[in-house]
């Protein structure tokens, strides 16, 4: 596969190390209610699609960016390429 | 007279003799023979033998979809087994053997499995051989597995190396027949990067095979016309003896380049072959079709091919099978053998065509209406029967018989991504359906457009097209006037109504009764029949037979071809020798190999290394006359904790952490805290998994009030990297806080002992004071040694004792080694290897790789406090849960030999004295062991249901697989020093 | 009809008129009162026992495409019960007990070889592991033997002893370890069902449940509504994919598998080796492939097809073990769809929903639990408690913090 990386365009995908679904990104707050069944669903239940999914590899032979593909499980088509660092960002994460 | 069926003509140099031999008999042959066609000029037809009935065999095809003529090719460490003669290029002293057979090729005993053949149907094997059980293993399987397989391997190392590598292209042309070369001509000229691959030697594909014309030239003349300009285009690569293997993701092909398999071995520096991974922005398969047989009865005696094999080895390799040969027609392209070997000299007994009205095109009998209805001749074919049209049965005697039964397109590679073929009634095949991989299109044969002219045009359009699409300019050009016969097919499968067995698979010997038998059994579905049959699993991949099969099942269910469906093809398109899908990543290569910055030193001193992830570490540093590796540890441990020991701990990940909130961000990845920690002090940190495991742990000094050097352990110093990226980018993006791992950039060595403050002040720079009380425990700074060289210094200790870990530039590593050990030799200073190292921290009882498995949490390492509960630390949450919280959870505790003789077992499980030795009883396990010099005696750490509390229980330590079991006593699991003096000395 | 070697003999002398359809092909009926929907080796073993051990009468297996077609049909056909803890082994072992008494059982001969598996060791660390791994079998009531590296030298002379990478230090064996032929399990299985009045019903592809008042009704199908007392799903690589029509999102993920057959060879491998330093294993199949494989791919995926970095991978891999592989030629290679779970064990449990049961994450490693997956499987469905070797596989470890983490990976699935 080649991963069109946003800032250092198409790299083979031999160079990543991929992690799983981008909703990881998505850490529950440790003090919210019921923090333990949320962080529960966060770190254990996938949708697993057959079709789009937004996942999350890393550029561990390259610039060590953590990037968000969106890629087609069925076809492996990858229809978009984004920082993971600015989708965080987008979903408001900070400090 | 060598070469009795030697023709005239043919692109081989008959000008040069090429000495062969097979089964041990020389033959001769020439530059442009295959293995297969040198043998047939020969007169050879036997070449092989099928798997299952022994059946004798000869050549079927002309290329690399043949089934039957596999021979062993070269010997020694070079064996070959299964090579393909069709496509093993003849080079002088070529040595082959036929296989599966014993114990000669025209005498094969296993041939009697073909006289029981009706007991050894599809499937037999599932019916019986079930009693007794205990039979299988010792009785029935050895047999059956030394009746099975085809050529055998010589099991010596392959002496040849292979490469990889990486092309980038506009356009990636696959098989350079007509289209092909129309292809490659048209996006050559529009200046286009393209590569035009072929696994032939000489490209051209049917136009070396076939007396066509091109305009004015014969189809071989434009071919090598076309590949003189091609050749002169810089932008083009031709890459002959290459076989694309397979369609991969976003444009991405596999090919393998047969760089040295025409010579007897590959010049000097040169590999066998090449994997090449090509990245093409679109791609265009050309690859023509295969032809299909007919199937009747005993089918497969040598002499009996596919008829434009027939015309492609008298055409091209100037080879016929027989003096006098027949062929046998559902269609006018058979008639083309007849015609181009009657040209050759060759005497045609008839043309039996199925088709009633079948044209006459051929100067020779021709029987329309009739069919093939049996054939004889043990070793090669002598008669064939023909039914005619009035019903009246002939025998017609030939030594070889051409077979058509029309064409498949070359759909494989179209279908790598799933993509199904569809149905063409006009051609009575399958062709490339919609969903061929992204970038991927057709042009020629393989489309089902089976006219040389289509072939040429279709081909400069495709190209055309492709290269649009990607923004270059590029149009069709005119291609030379050729042959434009239209092409229209009616099926003809299989002769019906004989009661003999006929072939559809030939190396697996699958017969048209097998499918039936398939499909009275409810094995109907193509992957069914398939499976149950072994249709198409052989070495060809069914390439001429499973649409056979498939129109047979397809009659027998009442469904079309297109209703019974088509099995999957997958890469690769043909078998690729392992050895070149690894590469040079074999051997001592197999992983890359990294080097601490004392290894040079260290093996001067002879040290002894260990594998440590891709790591060599010393393990210990033997000295004359120790025989025994524990008497080198136990040394090193005693001069350690006596004196003074240094270690290379250069392996340990590091990681530099920089920024205004690089405290805050520790904060979060380690489960303890540490934005209190002041500036010039190192803290243990214990890092959890989301989960609430211990992922890693170390020490991270406070450099400066924004910068921290974090040490991980070596085997996890990549995957903490990663996730503390993660931790960074996608969790807190925010935080200002900068990584990076200075692993390789620091060599760093563990100074410990008594004596390590004393050594150490002999190069630390004078003006840094490293006394207890200006340089106490867990403090750290930078420093400058040996008169300005700037270093790291840290008082952290893994052995228990008075320690340092001095850190200098790697480049300085060998040096600074070296100064050590000199300024030591006043304290008998001594190096110690990750043995002792070993040995010294489960004395101290610290945890290690052992203990920190990724299924154990702080609590059962002892450490269930350290997880902050004021903070939002990773792992911090789902740590509380309560499987991770039992009253009863392992705990990390010391254990000692009962009988001080006897040693632990890492490994062992912990049962109570007087429990029996099961599962239901298993209190805990043994992580780590060691020979204590200290002591005296043999310590280990584990875990232990509730251990915490156990301290002076005597449990039995059982080993069954090691057949040990002693008595232990649970104690704490710090056996040395266990307040700590030591290292706050 | 029974198969004996008599019949066979029997059956060739009359021109093999006499042999049955191995299953039937029945229209669906209205009503069952357990439907399995996914006719692999679990799906079907479920359906075998029901019928065989459970004296269930009313069962029908629905199956999207044809039987066995899932990873039954595609994997390395290894079986084993070498696992460590104590959620595993137990299960595993029952597997392989019931392999070993398979054939006499359902009257099939899937050629149940017990050749012996080979776990190499590289270092002394992993010794250790495998020390303790070997006391755990043996507790468990399973064979396990520590070789030495001479002991490995004598039966595998071939591996690389003299140039590798990382030495070959030993290795533990488990004897009872073994092949066997993938497919004949599944038909196996389906005619033991299948002559004990299970409907098994291909084609048949399960578009939905029917659901009220939080109860499983039965399944919408590509043939019309099939009535349930009880669903059971046992779909692997599929599993998210069915679930999600029940609403249930899964610990589970689908990834890519490649698995690979080489040319056929006269005889080399005595039985099954893995190489955990490169993660390779490998065998010969009775006819005479190699059969291997080694990592999945790593990356979501219901694409039943890999890539060229894994292959190259699986060859170095396979070299650096064993250099003669060098001129071995790669015949085919396939992809399947893997239920990777986030401990990397299965689940075989009932859902929060009545009447819908749940058989899954098996990992890469399903094959050699097909047949205590399906006797535990069938036990749930005919008693609604766990079998009890499987009592660990449920739902709630995870939320309870009881997982079953053999590699101690954590909730990572492309790493188990």
């Amino acid at each position: 596969m080649i991963i069109n990386h946003p800032l250092l365009g198409p790299r083979d995908a031999q160079e990543f190390t991929y992690l799983g679904d981008a909703a990881l990104i998505d850490r529950p707050d440790w003090q919210g209610e019921d923090a333990q069944s949320r962080f529960y669903e966060y770190l254990y239940l996938r949708d697993n699609p057959a079709g789009t999914h937004r996942e999350l590899w890393f550029h561990e032979g390259g610039d060590r960016s953590w990037l968000v593909v969106t890629r087609n499980t069925v076809s492996h088509e990858i229809l978009q390429v984004e920082l993971a660092r600015d989708v965080a960002r987008a979903k408001g994460r900070s400090k | 007279m060598s070469q009795t069926h030697r023709l005239t003509g043919g692109q081989i140099d008959s000008s040069r003799v090429l000495n062969f031999t097979f089964d041990g008999r020389a033959f001769q042959g020439h530059p442009g023979d295959t293995l297969a066609s040198a043998l047939m000029a020969n007169g050879v037809r036997l070449m092989g033998r099928s798997f299952k009935y022994h059946r004798p065999r000869g050549v079927l095809s002309a290329g690399s979809e043949e089934p039957n003529a596999l021979v062993e090719l070269r010997g020694g460490a070079r064996q070959e087994p299964n090579t393909r003669a069709t496509v093993a290029e003849l080079f002088e002293g070529l040595s082959a053997r036929s296989q599966n057979r014993w114990p000669s090729l025209a005498f094969d005993a296993m041939a009697i499995n073909d006289r029981f053949s009706n007991f050894l149907t599809a499937g037999f094997y599932y019916k019986t051989f079930m009693w007794p059980a205990a039979f299988w293993e010792k009785l029935y399987e050895p047999i059956i597995r030394r009746a099975a397989g085809l050529g055998s391997i010589s099991l010596q190392d392959d002496p040849d190396g292979y490469d990889k590598g990486f092309l980038h292209c506009d356009l990636l042309i696959i098989g350079a027949g007509p289209a092909g070369l129309a292809a490659a001509l048209t996006a050559g000229r529009a200046g286009a990067q393209v590569i035009l691959a072929d696994e032939d030697f000489a490209p051209g594909g049917r136009l070396n095979a076939e007396t066509l014309t091109l305009g004015d030239a014969t189809g071989a003349e434009w071919a090598a016309a076309t590949l003189a300009e091609l050749s002169g285009l810089p932008n083009v690569r031709l890459m002959t003896r290459t076989t694309v293997i397979g369609a991969f993701d976003h444009g991405i092909y596999g090919a393998v380049e047969r760089v040295s398999d025409h010579l007897a071995t590959p010049a000097a520096g040169q590999p066998r072959q090449i994997l090449w991974r090509i990245y093409s922005r679109r791609a265009l398969l050309c690859a023509g079709a295969i032809e299909r047989p007919i199937a009747f009865e005993n089918n497969d005696r040598p002499g009996v091919m596919l008829a434009g094999a027939m015309r492609a080895y008298a055409n091209r390799w100037a080879a016929t099978p027989a003096h006098k040969v027949a062929v046998f027609t559902n269609n006018d392209d058979g008639h083309k053998t007849a015609v181009d070997l009657l040209a050759k000299g060759v005497q045609v007994a008839a043309v039996i065509d199925t088709r009633k009205d079948a044209p006459r095109i051929a100067d020779c009998e021709l029987l329309a209406g009739a069919e093939v209805t049996d054939t004889r001749g043990r070793l090669g074919l002598k008669f064939v029967s023909v039914r005619l049209a009035d019903g009246s049965e002939r025998m017609l005697e030939c030594g070889a018989l051409g077979v058509s039964g029309g064409w498949n397109p070359n759909v494989h590679l179209t279908c790598h991504q799933r993509g199904r073929p569809v149905w063409n009634d006009q051609i009575s095949a399958f062709v490339p359906g919609k969903d061929t991989p992204p970038g991927l299109t057709v042009a020629g044969a393989a489309t089902g457009a089976f006219s040389t002219a289509a072939a040429l045009s279709g081909g400069s359009k495709a190209a055309a097209a492709a290269l649009c699409d990607i923004g270059i300019k590029a149009r069709a050009i005119p291609m030379p006037r050729a042959e434009d016969a239209p092409v229209s097919l009616m099926p003809f499968w299989y002769v019906p109504g004989g009661k003999g067995r006929a072939w559809l698979d030939q190396q697996n010997d699958v017969t048209v009764k097998d499918v039936k038998l398939a499909h009275q059994e409810n094995f109907r579905s193509v992957e069914h029949l398939k499976r149950y049959t072994t249709l198409g699993m052989a070495t060809d991949q069914g390439k001429t037979s499973n649409m056979g099969g498939l129109a047979i099942m397809a009659e027998l269910a009442g469904k079309t071809i297109p209703q019974v469906g088509t099995t999957i093809f997958r890469p690769p398109y043909t078998p690729v020798a392992m050895g070149a899908l690894a590469g040079r990543a074999v051997g001592r290569d197999f992983h890359p190999t990294r080097l601490t910055p004392s290894h040079k030193w260290a093996s001067e001193q002879g040290a002894v290394f260990v594998e440590v992830g891709n790591w060599l570490r010393a393990q210990w540093f033997p000295r004359p006359g120790e025989t025994h590796w524990r008497q080198s540890v136990d040394r090193e441990v005693l001069a350690t904790r006596k004196s003074v020991g240094i270690c290379d701990v250069t392996t340990l990940g590091k990681i530099d952490v920089q920024g205004t909130d690089a405290a805050e961000f520790l904060n979060k990845v380690y489960a303890n805290g540490f934005a209190k920690l002041p500036v010039g002090k190192t803290r243990y940190g214990l890092m959890l998994r989301e989960d609430g495991m211990a992922m890693d742990d170390g020490t991270t000094a406070r450099l400066a009030e924004h910068h921290f050097v974090m040490t991980t352990t070596t085997a996890n110093a990549v995957s903490v990297y990663r996730h503390l990226e993660f931790v960074r980018q996608c969790l807190w993006p925010d935080l200002d806080v900068q990584l990076i791992s200075t692993t390789e950039a620091w060599a760093q060595y563990a100074v410990a002992g008594p004596n390590s403050r004393a050594l150490l002040q002999k190069v630390v720079d004078p003006q840094f004071d490293i006394s207890n009380e200006a340089f106490p425990f867990m403090a750290c700074a930078e420093i400058t040694v040996c008169g300005g060289l700037r270093a790291r210094l840290f008082r952290i200790s893994f052995s228990g004792e008075l320690a340092f870990e001095i850190a200098v530039p790697t480049r300085y590593g060998d040096a600074m080694i070296r100064r050590l050990m000199q300024v030591g030799a006043a304290y008998d200073v001594v190096p110690y290897g990750t043995e002792a190292l070993g040995v010294m921290r489960i004395e101290k009882g610290h945890a290690a790789g052992n203990e920190l498995n990724g299924t154990t949490t702080a609590l059962n390492l002892g450490m269930g406090r350290m997880v902050s509960k004021k903070k939002d630390s990773i792992g911090s949450v789902l740590s509380e849960r309560e499987g991770l919280n039992a009253p009863d959870a392992l705990m990390q505790v010391g254990l000692r030999p009962v009988d001080e003789t006897q040693p632990i077992t890492a490994g062992g499980h912990l049962m109570r004295r007087g429990d029996a030795a099961n599962a239901a009883n298993d209190q805990g396990y043994v992580t780590s062991v060691a020979y204590s010099p200290c002591l005296g005696h043999s310590i280990g750490l584990g875990f232990l249901k509730g251990g915490g509390d156990r301290q002076g229980e005597i449990m039995q330590l059982v080993s069954p697989v090691t057949g040990t079991n002693v008595e232990v006593e649970i104690v704490s699991p710090h056996f040395i020093d266990p307040e700590g003096e030591r290292l706050r000395a | 009809m029974r198969y004996s070697g008599l019949r066979v003999i029997k059956e060739a002398l009359t021109g093999h008129k006499g042999w049955k359809p191995v299953w039937r092909d029945p229209e669906p009926q209205p009503h069952y009162d357990i439907v399995i929907i996914g006719g692999g080796g679990h799906g079907l073993a479920a359906a075998y026992y029901l019928a065989r051990e459970f004296g269930q009468k009313k069962i029908a297996v629905v199956e999207k495409g044809w039987i066995g077609g899932g990873n039954v049909g595609r994997n390395t056909t290894i079986i084993r019960s070498n696992y460590l803890l104590d959620g595993n082994e137990p299960f595993y072992e029952f597997s392989l007990k019931l392999w070993e008494g398979l054939e006499q059982d359902f009257n099939y001969n899937a050629m149940v070889s017990q050749r012996g598996i080979l776990n190499l060791i590289h270092t002394d660390a992993q010794r250790d592991a495998f020390t303790r791994r070997g006391n755990a079998m043996i507790l468990n009531g399973a064979d396990a033997e520590l070789l030495s590296a001479d002991q490995v030298r004598a039966e595998y002379p071939f591996l690389n002893f003299d140039n590798a990478r990382f030495p070959i230090k030993g290795g533990l064996a488990q004897r009872r370890g073994g092949t066997v032929r993938h497919d004949a399990v599944a038909w196996g299985y389906a005619r033991g069902a299948d002559s004990r009045g299970v409907d098994i019903i291909q084609n048949c592809e399960v578009t939905g449940f029917r659901m009220e008042n939080g109860r499983c009704l039965g399944v919408e199908t590509s043939r019309g509504f099939i009535g349930a007392g009880k669903v059971g799903c046992a779909v692997a690589g599929s599993s998210g994919r069915l679930m999600a029509k029940a609403g249930m999102r899964l610990p589970i993920e689908s990834h890519v598998l490649q698995a690979f057959v080489s040319e056929g060879l006269k005889p080399v491998m005595p039985g099954v080796i893995t190489f955990g330093a490169g993660h390779f294993y490998c065998s010969q199949s009775d006819k005479g492939g190699l059969v291997f494989g080694g990592d999945i791919d790593g990356y979501n995926s219901y694409a039943q097809r890999g890539n060229l970095p894994t292959v190259e991978d699986v060859c170095a891999s396979g070299i650096a073990l064993i250099p003669a592989l060098g001129r071995v030629r790669l015949l085919r290679m396939w992809g399947g769809l893997m239920d990777m779970s986030m401990d990397g064990s299965p689940i075989i449990d009932r859902t929060d929903i009545d009447g819908l049961y749940f058989n899954g994450g098996w990992c890469y490693g399903g094959f050699k639990a097909t047949p205590a997956s399906g006797f535990a499987f069938a036990h749930l469905l005919a008693t609604d408690r766990p079998h009890k070797t499987a009592t660990a596989y449920r739902f709630d470890r995870f939320r309870r913090g009881y997982m079953i983490d053999e590699k101690g990976v954590g909730a990572q699935p492309n790493l188990h």
